[in-house]
């Protein structure tokens, strides 16, 4: 056809900086600099790797991502090229595979992903590696999510050549604190590597040795011991990294994953919960570039215990008289209760202290249930502290950022709160979500002071063990909810586990408590979820308008400029 | 804890090894510093760690063998971590974590020296120096005698295939070695 005429496709994706690339017989457009690996997985032609991981510098030494590559014919002196009726040049395919993840897309350019050089390649790389492989998969705690396990299956022959023996390596070897190492289950990616090196800069890990005998290590003497180290189990892609506290406490086929968010400081690390039937067995992060990219700290992903611990209150208490023992209680008997109690205390004597660990949905209803009683003094518990630099942020708080938005508190509240209690101007507490004997600098001699304190908590506490209801609510993995980080973001909670024992969604118990109280608004009355209450917000909250909870996504949505930034994410977008 | 020995600590370990008292024990010096630095000021600004290598020659020279002290100063001397120069350690057979004897005799293992008889002249070398060759091992690549006068090691080309057997003593190269000329370069090198 003649060509002069038309606007050739790459001039078309040149005027749009894109570059066209073909792609299994199919042509695509990406933008220049686009790794090959990356292009055919986001267009469906599965591209495997062991070493390659978009946040890691690149190693290339796996090889388990080779693809087959052909380019147009080079032009010989005042050679015109040809194009065929679409307008693209012919393709030439190179006689050899070339590595997906080390290149990136050119104009022109073919890919193969199938075909036999590719399937001749993997199984070749699978059959190295499974060589000196101990092939123990029914008792390796990687097995299921295992991607030596995976490509094996996909790529690989099902049967050996290997006569010889296989080298013996170090077996359960105690890395640092928290992660362990079979050297013998390792591929060699050198992932774990670049992350101590690169992300974390503390050069802990290296390859030792040589050929069939080289071997991830410490030095003697040092140990994987950094506030990060468990994401190196994360990004094993094999056996050989694992977790102390999570390795053979369940396959990982049984466990269930919710997306969810870290509440431990005002970052608000993306997770995913791992939990099977009622139990949650591990968290880990869940990749979102604008929070947490692929990371988070270990002291946050271990923090879960509590949530299936003894601690943890089943039933609401009560106690009927001053003096008298606490005994459990049944929900209706027991709100019907506060209620009545919280209607004789007198509004100006009574004040509430709420938690900045609370959600959006739950902060929302503790103002209408202030408002209903009347109550104007309210505070929160701030856990200001030292970000580390890297995901931890300096706010110990999970939801600051919305508990300002809601509660709009004044900044001596807390202060005027705890003096009042210790003058007795303050004969009425309502403690929700804060154990106020720890940081809130309430002594126990000073609660007692109290004609009345009601608590709503997941866990015993020093509150619990001296309030006169106990309201036992439920933790982050237990209830739907949102949050906004320090950097402005909104993010969901998302429901794991039903509520252990006769707990509540602490969204509910305030709802109904508000109700007991006599409001009449239908609105309140008609929720089914905490997930609805996204949708009355937005109507009163600027910042939150045209938000639904389906709008929200797992990725959450910026929707405040704070001015805060995360360290790790400033880095990591800056060396782009 | 660990289910076999735990192959991390050898990273580290000291191997005694008849040959010390005939170099000096790794100490550093201004001069040996010195010397390092410029072996650094040959790469680009931010890539001492290129550095590695040469320095660990420059040890190796100097000392024999490099001990876990040496690898500690390397990677300072390199900004680089002791992890990656123990990697680099380990990767070379020829650069040796175990001191070896006086005099360093490398016997050549490739094709045309075995065929010329390599193989032989190094179960002969060992008889005279008096190493044991059941000493020797993947693991252990290095024989050392006794009285630490003498270590030898088969390496894989001395680049003079045209002339095997090959033979290395030190930095000297004997060429077309027979059972003769083994007394001659023992008897050259004994004093
Ligand atoms: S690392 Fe993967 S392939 Fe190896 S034994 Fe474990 S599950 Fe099987
Ligand atoms: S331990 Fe895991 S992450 Fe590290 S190099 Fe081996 S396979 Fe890769």
């Amino acid at each position: 056809m003649s060509t002069t005429s038309t606007i050739l496709p790459k001039d078309e994706a040149a005027a749009q900086g894109e570059l066209n690339v073909q792609i299994n017989g199919t042509w695509h457009r990406f933008a220049p600099g686009t790794r090959i690996a990356d292009a055919c997985n986001t267009v469906g032609a599965h591209v495997p790797c062991f070493c390659y991981h978009p946040k890691l510098a690149i190693a290339g030494s796996c090889r388990m991502c080779l693809v087959e590559q052909g380019m147009p014919p080079r032009l010989a002196p005042g050679q015109e090229p040809s194009y065929d009726a679409q307008g693209y040049q012919p393709l030439q395919w190179m006689p050899r595979a070339i590595i997906a993840c080390a290149n990136t897309v050119s104009e022109n350019m073919g890919i193969r992903t199938t075909g036999n050089i590719t399937a001749e390649a993997r199984r070749g790389v699978l059959e190295f590696l499974l060589s000196n492989h101990p092939l123990d998969c029914p008792i390796c705690d990687q097995a299921g999510e295992c991607k030596l396990q995976e490509y094996s299956s996909d790529y690989g022959s099902g049967t050996s050549r290997f006569q010889e023996e296989k080298t013996k390596k170090g077996k359960n070897i105690d890395l640092g604190p928290r992660v362990n190492l079979d050297q013998e289950r390792c591929v060699l990616c050198h992932r774990c590597v670049r992350f101590m090196r690169d992300i974390v800069g503390e050069e802990v890990l290296g390859a030792v040795g040589r050929g069939s005998n080289c071997a991830i290590s410490c030095y003697p003497g040092l140990k994987l011991d950094s506030n990060y180290s468990l994401n190196t189990v994360d990004l094993c892609p094999v056996g050989a990294l694992t977790s102390k506290d999570f390795r053979f406490k369940m396959r990982v086929w049984f466990l269930k994953s919710t997306p969810s968010i870290d509440v431990n400081c005002g970052t608000g690390s993306n997770i995913s919960i791992w939990s099977r039937e009622q139990e949650i067995y591990r968290l880990t992060p869940r990749q979102n570039d604008q929070v947490n990219s692929c990371w988070m700290p270990d002291s946050h992903r271990l923090n879960y215990k509590y949530i299936n611990a003894e601690e943890r209150i089943l039933n609401p208490t009560v106690r009927t008289d001053i003096g008298a023992p606490q005994r459990e209680s049944t929900w209706d008997a027991c709100l019907k209760l506060s209620a009545e109690q919280l209607q004789k205390c007198e509004a100006s004597k009574t004040a509430i202290i709420v938690s900045a660990r609370m959600t959006n949905e739950e902060l929302y209803l503790v103002r209408a249930l202030a408002k209903q009683l009347g109550i104007k003094e309210i505070a929160s518990v701030s856990r200001k502290g030292k970000s580390d630099g890297m995901l931890i942020s300096a706010d110990g708080n999970p939801n600051t950022t919305g508990e300002q938005m809601i509660i709009a508190e004044k900044a001596t509240a807390l202060e005027g709160i705890c003096s009042g209690i210790k003058s007795g101007r303050i004969t009425a507490l309502l403690a929700l979500g804060e154990d106020i004997t720890a940081e809130a600098g309430l002594s126990a001699d000073n609660i007692k002071n109290l004609d009345y304190l009601l608590t709503l908590a997941h866990s015993k506490n020093g509150t619990t063990e001296l309030a006169d209801v106990t309201l036992p609510g439920v933790t982050f993995a237990e209830k739907y909810g949102t949050m906004i980080n320090v950097t402005g973001r909104i993010q969901r909670l998302n429901q794991a586990i039903e509520p252990i024992g006769n707990s509540r969604d602490d969204w509910s118990i305030l709802r109904d408590l508000i109700i007991l109280l006599g409001s009449e608004d239908e609105k309140l009355a008609a929720l089914k979820s905490a997930r609805d209450l996204v949708t009355i917000m937005a109507d009163e909250f600027a910042a939150m308008a045209g938000l639904t909870w389906g709008s929200i996504g797992n990725d959450g949505k910026a929707i405040i400029s704070t001015g805060v930034t995360i360290p790790l994410i400033e880095r990591e977008q800056a060396s782009k | 804890m660990s289910d076999t020995s735990n192959p991390i600590e050898a990273l580290a370990a000291h191997h005694d090894s008849p040959g010390e008292p005939f170099y000096p024990k790794f100490a550093t010096s201004p001069k040996l510093i010195k010397e390092a630095k410029k072996l650094v000021a040959l790469y680009p600004e931010g890539k001492a760690q290129s550095a590695v290598l040469p320095i660990i020659h420059l040890v190796q020279k100097q000392f024999g063998f490099i001990s876990d002290e040496s690898q500690q100063w390397i990677a300072e001397m390199c900004k680089s971590s002791v992890i990656h120069v123990a990697g680099v350690v380990s990767f070379y057979p020829g650069i040796h974590r175990k001191c070896p004897g006086k005099n360093h005799v490398r016997v050549c293992r490739t094709l045309s020296c075995a065929l010329g008889g390599g193989e032989e002249m190094f179960a002969l070398l060992c008889d005279k120096m008096g190493i044991d060759t059941k000493s020797m091992s993947d693991d252990e690549p290095v024989g050392i005698s006794a009285d630490g006068i003498w270590s030898i090691e088969a390496v894989e080309c001395l680049a003079n295939c045209g002339f095997g057997p090959n033979v290395m003593v030190n930095d000297k190269l004997y060429s077309q070695v027979g059972e003769a000329k083994i007394d001659e370069i023992i008897a050259a090198h004994s004093n």
